[in-house]
């Protein structure tokens, strides 16, 4: 069982790719032009991928620098698929057949999350599922091995983004483990995991509405809720309270350095819910009228804990020691088979800061994009398998994945 | 059971104090010692009025913990409900002192403590004897003696009386002819009483023993006190409490023996191949559970070996080895466990006219239940045990004799393959993601477990300090430490009232446990819950490391419920050290109790994480590991 946890997988992966640069063959294969997906990486090689997306789906101002490298970036993986993603990414896709030489799960990925609605996890198994339609693959071992291929170069494309790599994982085991599969001929057992795949995409993106519905009991009238950063899932959630007519008012924090507190304010205005934006250090100030504290969720961790933007921590534990309710809102496909101690305990995803001054060379910047808040700090989960406290998350994770 | 008890007791009157001497009862029962009390009541009523407290101590339910408080409350309401009626100190004046025989009465008469322990197993040891009050008459007083010595006179003289023509010898010299008619009478009373009891008891529930107890002490009204009916009716109400609760321990056998449950104390006796001779004091708390003198029945039993037919020898080799500590630690204990079953097995042949599935769970269930006379079953074995038992339930009854046992044999060997080899390889593959360049890790004790992670992260050329915390008695850290700077890893060693100091340094605690309970109450060597809750304070993540196999579906709030007491020797002296002794001589007084506590209980709230072979979960998720995989990988 243990080996085929997330977890241990994920250890697995490490290692191996701390082993893999001493490896010639992969040297070979990657350096020589600039592979996909080191370029992909780090076209500024202090900024995580997982934060250019971000910075592309939720920035009010969309740098053209990102788009440059977005474009940049297209071109190049057309270039380098034949080389440089086929020897690193899905080398089974490459040998079997010539037509199927130029697909590539990150292209499919990438198309698919050019949607502003779609989430990256969501994007990842469509593109995944689009893997199995695509394969050449003629039995069910070579179909596993090439799914795991193109998961693991999806995981690795951004392995920064704890939803990607959940949804991955998910995906792995949601398709993969039906018992039916192995009395089936190969053709209709392909047919079926394909099934399973798109019912899979299917569920994870109904699932914002059905958050939506259920948080609708804890909204209620004349509350006052307080917003950190811009999560589709709790704009849904406002959105559909708003069409209940519910009145509420909302206050956003700025969410500095990106600022997705504007644009949730934004977007709440235009549903005219009475907004009032705080700068980020007013949360404590602001914290008497509030009435409940509503985030979403980069990463739902076993513990019961989430990982989001940076301040749902300190903001957490504000509204604890006022005796808040602190909501999460998070979709189940970001359940992810982590377990951090504490804040350094997991790997940074990094984010440049604009200060608007030129901040001397001497002066270190905290460029985390995130935090990690402990369960303890939150009181319920809105997800789509229905409204949990944070030690029911552990228990999920282990129905899923054990 | 208890000598310390009784002697108080009875020691009451006995002891005069001369001179310095203050009249007034409330104060004296007050103050704790009673054996300044000295009037002494009249004899007749009196077997009965101590009587009738024998049922309120006698019906408390073996499964609640009395307070410690509770019975020198009562016995303290005894004594003044004998003392005030009289008020007199006639006796005081002519008190008899012959301290040597007084002395001699003591040490002669000791071993029948044993004969006293025996004749009355259903009363509570408190206020058991009736035939207490004729003592007062018996012993002599003693004047100005030491307390220690006085208290071991009174101890005495209790079971004095439990050998009555003794009893009767002693006294003739010592008391007047007025005095002896008295004690006559006292003793025949008592016989009735002791009669009534006895059969009554025999016959029925305890129910209808507390009535038989009260029916004497209406009729001995004339001297009783003020607060004697009520204690009448809550003795009564007990009892009546106790019926519903012994139908439905038929019902469920309780998972341990409660060890203050005389009669089952009792039975088990009759059948244990090992006589443990039990602690002088036992400590008030934890009655329940069996406190022995530790080191003594070790050759007894190495001379009977070739007398135990049914037990096997690599059994009775384990059991031994347990006795004498050689082999600890859960694992380890598992394993030789099941080695020896295994060895048990492999030379089983079924008996003629008997099934193999039937004899050999009989078989199986004496070696453990004398496995648990040598030393209490960990909860690891006692999964263990289930499992095999459940094997043996589960085999085909078509299978031959030689096929059966070569399908359990494996059984075995996969059980101790996967479930303790194979899963300490897992945790130590999830733990080592956890420590990092730069680490000061702190560890308790000796777990097999966290040194293996601490080995492996070390040959990953990981750079960290490892502080091992260790504590007197058992010091086990030490060996670990040893094993640990053989590697060439960089240690500290320190004791565990150092912890606090040490732990603002440290940025991981690794424990290990000897089972995670099912509320995430981590079950482990005494102290794990003091560092844990220490590191709590500091914020330093507790990451606590159990096999799977190890987790019980039992809810723990305390460590007194179920625990195990160690040699109290150990405490009281320092191995290697002769110069401390401050104890000498103190061990056998009445009035010191040696606590020696083997496992304590870690709440939850302290733990940050428990590593375990279906991987990093948090305590909260124990019972979906123990709902969702005990029934798949461990009864099936």
């Amino acid at each position: 069982m243990w080996w085929r946890s997330a977890s241990f997988i994920l250890d697995r992966q490490q290692e191996q790719n701390t082993n893999l640069p001493p490896n010639p063959e992969s040297l070979l294969l990657s350096s020589p032009p600039p592979s996909m997906a080191d370029s992909l990486q780090n076209p500024k090689p202090d900024i995580s991928a997982y934060y250019q997306t971000r910075a592309a789906h939720h920035a009010v101002v969309t740098s053209d620098w990102l788009a440059q490298a977005q474009a940049a970036v297209s071109v190049q993986t057309n270039d380098d698929v034949s080389s440089g993603s086929d020897g690193r990414v899905a080398p089974t896709c490459g040998g079997t057949g010539g037509d199927n030489k130029t697909f590539s799960v990150i292209d499919e990925f990438n198309s698919w999350r050019k949607q502003p609605d779609l989430a990256e996890a969501v994007a990842a198994i469509r593109a995944l599922a689009a893997v199995i339609r695509a394969s050449q693959a003629t039995t069910m071992m070579e179909l596993e091995i090439e799914l795991k291929k193109a998961s693991d170069s999806l995981k690795a494309w951004d392995a920064t983004s704890i939803s990607l790599t959940a949804g991955c994982d998910l995906f792995m085991r949601y398709v993969t483990r039906t018992s039916a599969l192995e009395y089936e001929d190969f053709n209709s057992a392909r047919y079926r995991l394909i099934e399973r795949a798109e019912k899979f995409g299917e569920i994870s993106y109904k699932a914002r509405r059905i958050i939506a519905m259920l948080s609708q009991d804890f909204i209620f009238d004349g509350c006052t809720i307080l917003v950190h950063g811009f999560s589709r899932v709790v704009l849904e959630v406002l959105k559909t309270a708003a069409q209940n007519k519910k009145h509420f008012r909302v206050f956003c924090t700025e969410g500095r350095p990106d600022r997705t507190g504007l644009r949730l304010s934004n977007e709440l205005a235009k549903l005219d819910v009475p907004v009032k934006l705080l700068i980020d250090s007013a949360v404590a100030y602001t914290m008497d009228e509030v009435d409940m504290v509503l985030v979403g969720a980069d990463g739902v961790v076993e513990s019961g804990g989430i990982i989001n933007m940076m301040g749902t921590y300190q903001i957490a534990l504000v509204s604890h020691s006022m005796n808040k309710p602190v909501y999460v809102a998070a979709e189940s496909y970001k359940f992810a088979r982590l377990y951090p101690l504490d804040q350094k305990d997991m790997g940074p995803a990094l984010r440049t800061i604009d200060f608007g001054v030129p901040i001397p060379s001497k002066v270190e910047v905290e460029k985390s994009a995130r935090d990690y808040t402990p369960p303890q700090y939150l009181t319920l989960l809105f997800t789509d398998l229905g409204v949990l406290t944070p030690s029911v998350v552990s228990d999920e994770l282990i129905q899923l994945y054990l | 059971m208890d000598p310390r008890r009784t002697a108080r007791t009875v020691s009451g009157p006995k002891v005069r104090q001369v001179g310095f001497f203050t009249p007034a009862p409330p104060e004296r029962s007050i103050s704790d010692p009673p054996r300044f009390q000295d009037p002494i009541q009249p004899p007749s009523p009196s077997p009965t009025q101590v009587n009738d407290h024998s049922p309120s101590g006698n019906s408390l339910s073996p499964v609640m913990i009395p307070p410690a408080h509770h019975h020198s409350d009562n016995f303290l309401r005894t004594a003044l409900q004998v003392t005030s009626p009289t008020k007199a100190f006639s006796y005081s004046a002519k008190t008899v002192t012959i301290p040597p025989e007084n002395e001699d009465v003591a040490s002669s008469f000791s071993p029948g403590r044993k004969v006293f322990s025996a004749k009355s197993p259903s009363s509570f040891p408190g206020v058991k004897a009736s035939s207490v009050p004729a003592s007062e008459l018996t012993t002599v007083s003693v004047v100005n003696l030491p307390p220690g010595i006085s208290e071991k006179a009174g101890g005495a003289s209790v079971e004095v009386q439990n050998d009555r023509p003794v009893s009767a010898k002693t006294l003739k010299e010592k008391t007047s002819k007025a005095e002896r008619r008295a004690l006559q009478e006292a003793q025949r009373a008592a016989k009735a009483a002791a009669k009534a009891e006895g059969t009554k008891a025999s016959s029925a529930a305890s129910k209808v023993v507390t009535s038989a107890n009260t029916k004497p002490s209406k009729a001995a009204k004339s001297s009783s006190q003020k607060n004697d009916g009520s204690q009448v009716a809550a003795s009564e109400k007990k009892g009546g409490d106790r019926a519903p609760e012994k139908d439905r321990k038929k019902d469920a056998p309780h998972p341990r023996m409660q060890y203050d449950d005389k009669s089952r104390v009792e039975k088990a006796k009759k059948r244990a191949v090992v006589k443990q001779t039990e602690a002088r004091n036992r400590v008030e708390l934890f009655r329940h559970l069996p406190q022995y003198e530790h080191g003594t029945q070790l050759p007894d039993l190495e001379t009977k070996f070739f007398e135990l037919d049914p037990m096997h020898p690599a059994v009775y080799k384990v059991g031994l080895q347990y006795l004498s500590g050689d082999i600890r630690g859960g694992n380890a204990r598992c394993i030789a466990m099941f080695q020896a079953f295994k060895e048990a097995i492999k030379d089983y042949s079924t008996p003629p006219e008997k099934t193999l599935i039937r004899d050999l769970a009989a078989r199986i269930s004496s070696y453990v239940s004398f496995l648990i006379e040598c030393r209490p079953l960990s909860i690891s074995m006692g999964n263990a045990i289930k499992f095999l038992k459940n094997r043996i339930a589960k085999l085909p009854l078509a299978l031959s004799e030689s096929e059966a046992k070569s399908t359990l044999m494996l059984d075995i060997d996969r059980f101790i393959n996967e479930k303790i080899i194979l899963s300490e390889k897992v945790i130590v593959k999830h733990a080592v993601t956890k420590i990092q360049d730069g680490d000061v890790l702190l560890t308790y004790g000796a777990s097999s477990v966290v040194e293996m992670i601490l080995l492996h992260a070390h040959e990953l050329g990981k750079h960290f300090h490892v502080v091992v915390v260790d504590s007197r008695p058992k010091l086990e850290g030490q060996l670990l430490l040893r094993r640990l700077v053989r590697k060439g890893l960089s240690c500290t060693h320190t004791h565990v009232n150092a912890v606090s100091c040490i732990m603002q340094d440290v940025t991981r605690v690794f424990l290990g446990a000897s089972s995670v309970l099912s509320n995430g109450t981590v079950y482990s060597r005494v102290g794990t819950a003091c560092v844990a809750m220490v590191a709590h304070a500091f914020r330093v993540p507790v990451l606590v490391c159990c096999e799977a196999y190890k987790f019980h579906e039992r809810v723990q709030l305390d460590s007194i419920c179920f625990n195990e007491l160690g040699n109290p020797d150990a405490i009281s002296k320092v191995q290697g050290r002769e110069e401390i002794n401050y104890l000498d001589g103190l061990v056998n007084q009445e009035n010191l109790q040696l606590l020696n506590l083997i496992y304590d209980a870690t709440p939850s709230d302290y733990v940050s994480m428990i590593i375990t072979d279906y991987g990093m979960i948090p305590p909260t998720s124990v019972p979906v590991i123990v709902r969702e995989y005990r029934r798949d990988h461990l009864w099936s």
